[in-house]
């Protein structure tokens, strides 16, 4: 129910993005050399001489059961989900998505099961060694690793892996069901240098949730029980301390699937991230509309599933 | 029976000492006391005392907090301190247990009452979970919990702080343990649970002969429960005794305190006589008697001695020890001046 209301919510703002650009989006769908009738057939065409509100019932219908755009001879059907008709490609926008989205997915999902893991581990033991020189060295690290911007690893690991050393070809996308071998060698490296980011605060996030677990009563008790230290610290520590993790990682993983932009940019991978950047240099208002709505999609499904998740790993959240 | 007789815990020259960044922290100081099997010792002062820091320490539960524990425990013989953490380990839960002041705070909140207790079994026992599941049952049917099947699938938080506290002492004594440690157990409860909580640790010690270490500030408790009763102070046992003669003789300044501070309906003098001042930091501990700044008692010992010289622990009676420089003479006219213990 909230979920559908802040959908809502979120399709009115990003719908009025469209309209609040200062030019008139008519005149943006025909070049340089756009006679002013061609750019008043085209606004018949999409709708935009319509007031406001019904443009707006109008886009939101397109979504669910797809839309017809002009009359008479000269139209064209978008079938649901239509999120529009970017006149800079040609194209229908859900199609240069759905092109783009796997990409992100791959990007996204990659990199978070190996900072996911990487972190947590990491945090895991350097909350073992508190105070010991491998506590010291892991905290270093990830300061070094969690202080560096993605554009520097990225081009960094560029320069030396690809160009300098010759490991790896130089990276150009394909699907994994076309070339697997060069799938992986071209999301390798992005997905390292996300995950290296991404890694480092989750190493230091666990660290300090252990921390903070391991001088809790049932802590204690564990100990008292004979439990041995590896299962409190993995079994009644990690548990407890779980949830603020849990909480990011959800945030952290929609938001790169919105688009991981600097990643995508350097590695020259056709996400969404890109097609978001691409469609704001191109003013492709429709383009950059349905990306937006996207990415906050994203947000707001991470969310409930994140709360759902909570009551999964906390009983006192669930509903009595 | 010789059996009961027998010393199963014997704890010599204890200390326990925490690095902070402010100085060393003498948290325990010289403390040494025997506990024979089925009996129950009280030890009994105020908060920073020493009193939960020394049963920590004996059961290997202060390692990893910067603590250095030095002196001798011995528990049915084997030596603890110092001993191979592995070995320390296998006793904890399995032969000797604790509960803790506050049951909420002290169960895991995110797992199910009976995987607790489950797991409690099955890291000292060889046994599938179905196997363990009955032990449990009928363990928390013995604590008195209702419902048992259900409330084995509860967590914490749906149970009452005396169920939760019934729930602590099934899974502590769920290996039949021969030494109970018992941290406050009943000081987050109502009184009327207390009560209950008491009553249950009293029979079940009966049942299972268990001997129990309780730590609390309750005299009322200690006179319900206790066999022996040592008294710290500042990390040192100040008093030291068998329960009667703590309230019949108590032999020194402080216990005089403790017992003067017990509300009762029938006083003479209608208020309550508070020790005046604060405990003492653990920190770099006076030369002296260590309840010296607060005793109203110094002045009459000579030559600044309170301030100066740190008290034995000297017989007052055979069975009874105490740290004070008073003499036996000048004790015996103080309680009856001030109306503490036993009036002859």
């Amino acid at each position: 129910m909230l979920m559908v209301f802040m959908l809502t919510i979120l399709s009115i703002v990003t719908f009025l993005l469209f309209n609040a650009v200062p030019t008139d989006p008519a005149r943006l769908t025909c070049g340089k050399t756009c006679s002013p009738a061609t750019i008043e057939a085209n606004r018949i065409r999409l709708g935009l001489d319509q007031p406001l509100i019904s443009q707006y019932l109008e886009w939101i219908k397109g979504i669910f059961a797809g839309r017809t755009y002009g009359s008479g001879t000269a139209t064209f059907n978008c079938d649901a989900p239509c999120l529009g008709y970017s006149f800079r490609n040609g194209e229908q926008v859900t199609d240069m998505i759905l092109t783009s989205l796997p990409v992100t997915i791959y990007l996204a999902i990659g990199a978070f099961v190996l900072w996911m893991v990487g972190g947590i581990s990491t945090g895991i033991y350097a909350a073992r060694k508190k105070g010991k020189w491998q506590d010291r060295a892991i905290m270093g690290a990830t300061l070094v690793g969690y202080s560096l911007p993605v554009f520097f690893i990225g081009i960094l690991m560029l320069i030396f892996v690809v160009v300098r050393w010759n490991i790896l070809p130089y990276p150009s996308y394909v699907g994994p069901n076309v070339d697997t071998l060069q799938f992986l060698q071209t999301m390798i490296l992005p997905w390292i240098s996300l995950a290296i980011l991404y890694a480092a605060y989750y190493t230091r996030l666990t660290r300090s949730q252990m921390l903070d677990t391991m001088s809790e009563d049932y802590i204690r008790t564990a100990r008292a029980k004979g439990l041995p230290e590896k299962t409190v610290l993995r079994k009644h520590a990690l548990r407890a301390g779980l949830t603020p993790i849990v909480t990011s990682a959800g945030l952290d993983l929609a938001g790169l699937l919105g688009g991981a932009v600097i990643t995508e940019y350097i590695f020259g991978l056709p996400g969404l991230g890109r097609l978001a950047i691409g469609a704001v240099t191109e003013y492709d208002l429709p383009t950059i509309t349905a990306t937006t709505l996207v990415a906050a999609t994203f947000i707001i499904v991470a969310n409930i599933v994140v709360d759902l998740l909570y009551a999964a790993i906390d009983p006192r959240v669930r509903l009595q | 029976m010789s059996e009961t007789d027998e010393v199963l815990l014997s704890v010599r020259n204890l200390y326990v000492e925490f690095s902070t960044d402010d100085g060393l922290v003498s948290a325990v100081n010289d403390l040494s006391y025997d506990l024979k099997r089925g009996k129950t010792l009280a030890i009994v002062g105020e908060s920073g005392s020493g009193k939960s820091v020394s049963s920590m320490a004996l059961m290997g539960l202060v390692a990893g907090m910067n603590a250095k524990v030095s002196g001798e425990v011995y528990f049915d013989g084997q030596q603890l301190v110092g001993a191979d953490p592995e070995s320390v380990r296998k006793l904890r839960g399995d032969r000797m247990a604790m509960i803790f002041q506050d049951p909420l705070s002290s169960l895991h909140p995110f797992f199910r009452i009976g995987d607790q207790l489950v797991e409690a079994v099955q890291v000292h026992h060889d046994i599938d979970k179905k196997q363990a599941q009955v032990r449990v049952k009928a363990m928390l049917e013995r604590v008195g919990i209702p419902d048992v099947d259900q409330r084995m699938n509860e967590y914490p938080h749906q149970l009452s702080g005396g169920m939760r506290q019934r729930v602590m002492i099934g899974m502590s004594l769920i290996n039949n343990p021969e030494l109970l440690i018992a941290d406050e157990p009943t000081t987050a409860l109502d009184v009327t649970v207390q009560a209950q909580i008491l009553e249950l640790l009293k029979d079940l010690q009966k049942e299972f002969g268990t001997a129990i270490i309780l730590i609390t500030h309750d005299l009322g408790v200690v006179a319900d429960m206790a066999d022996e009763v040592v008294v710290m102070y500042g990390g040192s046992a100040v008093e030291h005794a068998p329960v009667r003669e703590i309230f019949y003789e108590p032999a020194m300044p402080y216990t005089w305190g403790l017992i003067a501070s017990i509300p009762q309906i029938s006083a003479k003098h209608a208020h309550l006589d508070p020790i005046p001042g604060n405990p003492p930091s653990l920190i770099n501990l006076p030369s002296g008697c260590v309840f010296a700044p607060r005793c109203t008692f110094k002045h009459l010992v000579s030559d600044g001695l309170c301030e100066n010289e740190r008290p034995q622990l000297l017989p007052v009676s055979p069975e009874h020890t105490s740290r004070c420089h008073l003499t036996q003479n000048q004790r015996t006219d103080i309680r009856r001046e001030r109306l503490i213990g036993r009036q002859k």
